[in-house]
C-alpha cells in the first residue's frame, strides 16, 4: 500500500463530496416523486443518462453549452411528465409489484432507446469552465467539481424556495402530506403527480449534465447512478430531504475513501451493502427495545 | 373416454393432460428442429423455464417481489462450477452441493429480507442480487473474475457422458417437466393455498392462523432451489460461466419471462421463457440493421416496452390473456363452426 499524505485524504474527501452531491440531486428527485405519487421510480437513473446524452447531442449541434444544458433539462422534464401520464396514471390501482415492474420496464425501454439512437460508444461533454484545477489545502480540485457542488447548492436553495414559498410548491407538498385533503381544497393530485415526475426527472438530468464532463457519457451510465440515488433516498426514509442530503454526501465520501484506500472494484458494492443494512435496520422495532417487559 | 383415473379432480386431470401434451411436444420437437443452433436454443429455454417456474411460485403465488433471482442462478452455476473444477466433485454432487448452499443463502437472506414489503422488499432483493453479482466479479481467486470460469465438466448419466446437444436437451427438459410437476402439486396443496392467502392479504391470512413468515421463507427457498438447479444445468451445459449471468439485467429477464407467461401461472413459464428467448433472437437479427449500430443488447428496448404494456393491459400475462380472448371468441366450438364442413363417410 502506498503511503498516504494528509493532502491525499483531503483530495479523497473533496472528490467524494462532489460525487455525493450528484447522488443527492438524484435522491431528491426520487423523494419528490415518491411522496406525491407513492411510486419508487426505478427509471430515475435513466433520466440522469438522458440529461447528459441530450446535452451532448445539443452541443454537437453547435449550440452553446448553457443553452444545451437548459434544453436537455427541459426535454427530460417533459419526458418525465409524459412517463407519468402514460405509464403511472393508468396503473394507479395496481398493486406495488406491478408498479415496480412498470418503472423497471420504463427504465429498460429508455436505456434501449438511447442505445438505439446513440450506440454504445461513450461520448464526452466539454468542461463548463476549462482551466487549471484549484488548490484546496494541498489537494487539487478540478473546476468541474466546483461546478457540481455549486449547482447542487443552488438547486437545493431553489427547491427550498419552491416548496416553501410558492403556491404551486405548497400544493405539491399538500399532496404528499394528505392526498385526499389536498383534493378537497381543490388541488388536482394527478396534475401534481405529473409535475412531481417532471421535477424529479429535471433534478436527475441536472445531476447527469454536471457530472458528464468528469465521466464519459454512455447509454448505461444511468443504472448505477440511479441505484446510488435509491440508497441515498432510503437513507432519508424516502421522505426526509435533509437526511438524504447528508446521507448522499456521506456515501460519496465513503465510496471515495474505500476506492482510494482499498480496492475500486468493491466501490459499488459498498452502496448496496449500506442499502441492505439500512433496510434491515429499519425493520428493527426500536420502540420495543426501550419498552420494559410487562 | 378419459385416460386419467376417475377420482382425479378436474384441475388435476387438466394438469395431467397438459403435462402429457407438453412432454410429447418436447419429445417430438427435435424431429423437426434438429440443427445445433435450434437444439442449444431449446436447451436454454428449458433452463429458463425452470428458473421462471421458481419465480412464479415466489411472485405470482406468494406475492413477494424478487429483483435478485439471477443471483440464485449465479450461485447455483458458480457453486457447480467451483465444486467440480476446484474440488473435483462429480457434476451430480456439484448440482446438489450448489443447491444446498444456495438454499442456505436464501434461508439466511430471507429471514431479514421478509421483514420488508412492497417497495422496500424490491430494493432489498435488488441490493442482495447486486452484492452477489459484485462478489462473483471481484472474488477472483475462486470465481475467475469478470472473464469467467472455464473447464466445467459435463453431466454423465449412468456412466455415459451427455455430450450431444440432443441428449442434454432431453435431460434438461425431463428436469424442467419434473419441476413443473412439483410446482403444480405445490400450488394445489395446503402450501399453495397458504401462499395465495398471504398474497391477497397477509393480515387476513395471519388472522386465520397462517404462519406468513414461515411460508414466505419456504417459498423463497424453493424458488432459490429452482434457480440454483437451473444455474447448475446452465454451467454444465456451456462448460463455462461468467458473472454476467447474475447481473440485474439477468434478473429482469427472468421477471419478464414470468410476466409474459403470467406471474400466477405455472403453465405460463415455458411459454414465457420460449417467447422471450425467441423475441431476443429475432430482435438481435433485425434491430442492428435498422439502427446502424451493430453491437449492444438492442433487444432491451422491446423488453422494457413489453414489460410496461403487459403490466398495464394484461397483468395476468400473455398466456392467460390469450386463453381468455380464446374463450370470449367461443373457443373450439366457434372455430369448428367457421371451418368448412368435412363430409363424413358412413
Amino acid at each position: 500500500m502506498p503511503s498516504f499524505q494528509p493532502q491525499d485524504y483531503v483530495q479523497l474527501f473533496v472528490s467524494g463530496l462532489s460525487t455525493g452531491a450528484i447522488y443527492v440531486l438524484i435522491a431528491l428527485g426520487l423523494i419528490t416523486i415518491y411522496n406525491v405519487t407513492g411510486v419508487i421510480n426505478l427509471a430515475q437513473g435513466e433520466f440522469v443518462m438522458l440529461g447528459a446524452m441530450l446535452a451532448v447531442a445539443l452541443v454537437r449541434l453547435h449550440l452553446p453549452l448553457a443553452l444545451s444544458a437548459l434544453g436537455a433539462v427541459l426535454a427530460v422534464a417533459l419526458l418525465g411528465g409524459l412517463v407519468h401520464r402514460l405509464t403511472i396514471l393508468p396503473a394507479r390501482q395496481a398493486p406495488d409489484v406491478a408498479l415496480i415492474i412498470i418503472t423497471i420496464g420504463t427504465a429498460i425501454a429508455i436505456r434501449g432507446a438511447a442505445l438505439f439512437i446513440w450506440g454504445t460508444m461513450p461520448r464526452s461533454l466539454p468542461e463548463f469552465s476549462p482551466g487549471a484545477p484549484i488548490a484546496v489545502w494541498g489537494a487539487v480540485l478540478s473546476r468541474q467539481r466546483v461546478w457540481i457542488m455549486g449547482t447542487a447548492a443552488a438547486v437545493l436553495l431553489l427547491l427550498y424556495l419552491f416548496f416553501e414559498h410558492t403556491l404551486l410548491g405548497k400544493a405539491v407538498r399538500a399532496c404528499s402530506i394528505n392526498r385526499q385533503a389536498a383534493e378537497l381544497i381543490g388541488v388536482d393530485a394527478r396534475v401534481m403527480g405529473t409535475l412531481a415526475y417532471a421535477l424529479g426527472a429535471a433534478l436527475s438530468a441536472i445531476g447527469g449534465i454536471v457530472i458528464a464532463p468528469l465521466t464519459l457519457v454512455s447509454y448505461d451510465m444511468g443504472l448505477m447512478l440511479g441505484l446510488k440515488g435509491f440508497v441515498v433516498a432510503i437513507m432519508g426514509s424516502l421522505t426526509r430531504a435533509p437526511a438524504a442530503v447528508i446521507g448522499g454526501l456521506l456515501l460519496g465520501v465513503l465510496e471515495a475513501f474505500i476506492s482510494g484506500l482499498w480496492a475500486s472494484g468493491f466501490k459499488d458494492g459498498i452502496a448496496f451493502l449500506v442499502l441492505f443494512v439500512l433496510l434491515l435496520v429499519r425493520t428493527v422495532p426500536w420502540q420495543d427495545l426501550w419498552r420494559r417487559p410487562a | 373416454m378419459s385416460l386419467a383415473p376417475r377420482f382425479w379432480k378436474e384441475k388435476t386431470r387438466r394438469n395431467a393432460y397438459g403435462l402429457l401434451f407438453l412432454g410429447a411436444f418436447v419429445a417430438l420437437l427435435p424431429a423437426w428442429l434438429h440443427t445445433p443452433y435450434a437444439l442449444s436454443t431449446m436447451v436454454l429455454i428449458g433452463i429458463d423455464t425452470l428458473i421462471t417456474v421458481g419465480l412464479c411460485l415466489l411472485m405470482g403465488y406468494a406475492g413477494q417481489i424478487s429483483l435478485g433471482q439471477a443471483a440464485f442462478f449465479g450461485l447455483g452455476a458458480y457453486g457447480s462450477a467451483i465444486l467440480t473444477t476446484r474440488f473435483g466433485w462429480s457434476p451430480w454432487l456439484g448440482l446438489i452441493g450448489a443447491a444446498v448452499c444456495t438454499a442456505g443463502v436464501a434461508y439466511l437472506i430471507g429471514i431479514p429480507v421478509f421483514r420488508l414489503s412492497g417497495h422496500y422488499l424490491a430494493m432489498g432483493t435488488l441490493a442482495f442480487g447486486s452484492i452477489v453479482h459484485i462478489a462473483l466479479t471481484e472474488w477472483k481467486a475462486y470465481t475467475g473474475g469478470p472473464t469467467g470460469l472455464p473447464g466445467i465438466p459435463r453431466f454423465s448419466l449412468a456412466g455415459v457422458p451427455l455430450k450431444s446437444d440432443l441428449a442434454y436437451y432431453y435431460f434438461v427438459w425431463a428436469i424442467a417437466l419434473g419441476g413443473i410437476l412439483i410446482a403444480l402439486n405445490l400450488v394445489n396443496s395446503r402450501f399453495g393455498r397458504a401462499l395465495r392467502a398471504i398474497r391477497d392479504s397477509q393480515p387476513a391470512a395471519e388472522s386465520v392462523g397462517v404462519d406468513a413468515g414461515r411460508y414466505k421463507l419456504q417459498a423463497l427457498v424453493i424458488s432459490a432451489l429452482y434457480a440454483s438447479v437451473a444455474g447448475s444445468l446452465y454451467a454444465h451445459y456451456l462448460i463455462f460461466v461468467n458473472p454476467q449471468i447474475s447481473s440485474l439485467d439477468a434478473s429482469i429477464r427472468v421477471l419478464l419471462m414470468a410476466a409474459v407467461g403470467g406471474l400466477a401461472s405455472i403453465w405460463g413459464a415455458p411459454f414465457g421463457a420460449a417467447m422471450v428467448t425467441l423475441l431476443t433472437l429475432g430482435l438481435r437479427e433485425i434491430v442492428p440493421r435498422i439502427s446502424g449500430y451493430g453491437s449492444g443488447e438492442h433487444q432491451i428496448i422491446a423488453y422494457g416496452i413489453l414489460l410496461v404494456v403487459i403490466m398495464l393491459f394484461m397483468p395476468q400475462g400473455v398466456t392467460v390473456a390469450a386463453a381468455h380472448a380464446w374463450d370470449r371468441l367461443g373457443g373450439w366450438p366457434a372455430l369448428r363452426k367457421r371451418l368448412p364442413r368435412v363430409r363424413r363417410f358412413r
